[in-house]
């Protein structure tokens, strides 16, 4: 056992903590504290803004397409998440900001999920939007749709779905799988604007060449705030920079340590590879 | 009233799920055991308000004449689909089964064999060496694909290690920087929603 670990006896007297998450549970606590500071912290929260993201930024210029050109926006989540997925939740602050747009220009959205749980939260969100910025009687529930669970089944009627409807703007922001490509690819031969963004790295890199504009990382996870402009939202993602300058501090520490102990062949101690 | 309790039943198993992560303890395992049971209930749920919306969805626009053959298709595999599972089972030599074997899962194998076409059409695209960064794409996306084949490993054997390099050195770095991102991204996102800051997944601006 680690030299670390000497409160473990009271922790494992009742079998109450697994010993080998205390790590996990250091870090947790951390990433919550600096997330509950910049969030709740007055000056925290008024000082920063965050910087332009080109993705989102032009979301209002896709928008503005499919209106002048009469056509829809299609927004899909992807096949890979449910909606206790952080991404599909992401996704979901992204559809609210874009149903409200769709409301304000008139033009039509379309949403069709793999999943009905999302499907009847999404209804909620849109019909919550439109009804926002006093257009309730734009909203069309069926046009946020259900379509089927299996993954290629969802890829060919989103691709079916592209291809007779023919959208101006394609946003396919979510947890994407094998379909990513099939779809932006669609999504390009129709000429739509395609806004991107996964959690998945494997799928980002098709997205990056197959669409016009990628969200990279945390950039999903930051365009709530950055849309909407809500200070407490933007205020918790700075908290993203902290830990992102701790999580650098550590590495670089690690990385000078674990050299230094190879140059003098020295062992870490027990505590260190805890 | 509603969404109010709507966060505060998501604040108490946001907390409660993350607590138990950290204990072996019987009463935390049950805790998991028993919320992961009532995730798949309300899916199975779900899933049923699915099946309707499909259902109504198709047949409104079937009256409407708003792509028909489709809709027909669509609601004849709906119907059929269950009826040969609750007629005659879903044995090997079911019908249901030589349905599955011979018709879906042949469509499904076409829809992901696109995707090498896809492939190609988007790497065309991809590789054009406008500027130095796709040029440094294009020449390291053509030595991995050169280690990859029999031809570039014999006119060339130390392909493979260059190739190994790339993928191991500067092509990780960038995929776990991006990763960590998109960890703290999601951390903070969990974080806002648990906490209630974030509200627009009940559909209310936050």
């Amino acid at each position: 056992m680690p030299e670390a670990c000497y409160l473990a006896p009271i922790l494992l007297a009742d079998g109450l903590f697994y010993i080998d998450k205390l790590a996990t549970l250091l870090a947790a606590v951390i990433s919550i504290a600096v997330v509950l500071y910049t969030t709740f912290h007055r000056a925290s929260r008024e000082r920063f803004r965050m910087r332009e993201i080109a993705g989102l930024k032009s979301v209002d210029d896709a928008i503005g397409r499919a209106t002048e050109t009469a056509r829809p926006v299609l927004f899909t989540p992807g096949w890979g998440g449910d909606i206790q997925r952080p991404t599909t939740i992401a996704s979901m602050n992204i559809l609210s900001q874009v149903a409200e747009r769709t409301a304000q220009y008139g033009s039509r959205l379309v949403y069709p999920t793999h999943d009905p749980v999302i499907m009847a939260v999404a209804q909620e969100v849109a019909g919550e939007s439109y009804a926002r910025v006093g257009h309730p009687d734009r909203f069309r529930p069926e046009d946020i749709m259900y379509v089927t669970s299996s993954q290629f089944g969802y890829a060919a009627a989103v691709d079916g779905l592209i291809t007779r409807l023919r959208p101006a703007a394609v946003f396919l922001l979510g947890t994407f799988e094998a379909e990513s490509l099939i779809l932006a690819e669609t999504g390009n031969t129709v000429g739509a604007i395609q806004i991107a963004g996964t959690d998945s790295t494997i799928q980002l890199a098709f997205f990056i060449v197959a669409c016009d504009y990628t969200l990279i990382g945390e950039e999903l996870f930051a365009a709530s705030g950055y849309l909407s402009q809500d200070r407490s939202i933007i205020a918790s993602v700075r908290a993203q920079d902290i830990l992102k300058v701790i999580i650098a501090i550590v590495v670089v520490v690690a990385v000078i340590w674990s050299t230094v102990l190879a140059a003098t062949r020295s062992t870490a101690p027990a505590w260190w590879k805890f | 009233m509603g969404r109010t309790f709507a966060v505060g039943i998501c604040f108490v198993f946001g907390v409660l799920m993350f607590v138990q992560y950290f204990s072996p303890h019987p009463a935390a395992r049950t805790v998991h055991r028993t919320v992961s049971e009532y995730w798949q209930i309300i899916f199975a749920f779900g899933l049923l308000i699915g099946v309707v919306a499909v259902l109504r969805s198709n047949l409104r626009q079937l009256r409407w004449g708003s792509d028909r053959p489709y809709r027909l298709v669509t609601l004849c595999g709906l119907a059929a689909m269950p009826i040969l599972a609750l007629v005659w089972g879903r044995g090997i030599d079911s019908p249901f089964m030589w349905m599955f074997e011979n018709v879906q899962a042949p469509m499904q194998s076409t829809v992901f064999a696109l995707l090498a076409f896809f492939v190609v059409s988007a790497s065309v695209r991809g590789f054009r060496a406008r500027s130095v960064p796709a040029a440094i794409l294009l020449v390291s996306a053509l030595l991995i694909l050169l280690s990859r084949s029999a031809l570039g490993s014999a006119v060339l054997p130390q392909l493979s290690d260059t190739a190994e390099w790339i993928r191991n050195t500067p092509s990780m770095s960038a995929r776990r920087a991006i990763l960590i991102g998109i960890g703290l991204g999601s951390l903070t996102t969990s974080l806002r929603v648990i906490l209630g800051i974030e509200q627009t997944w009940l559909g209310r601006r936050s």
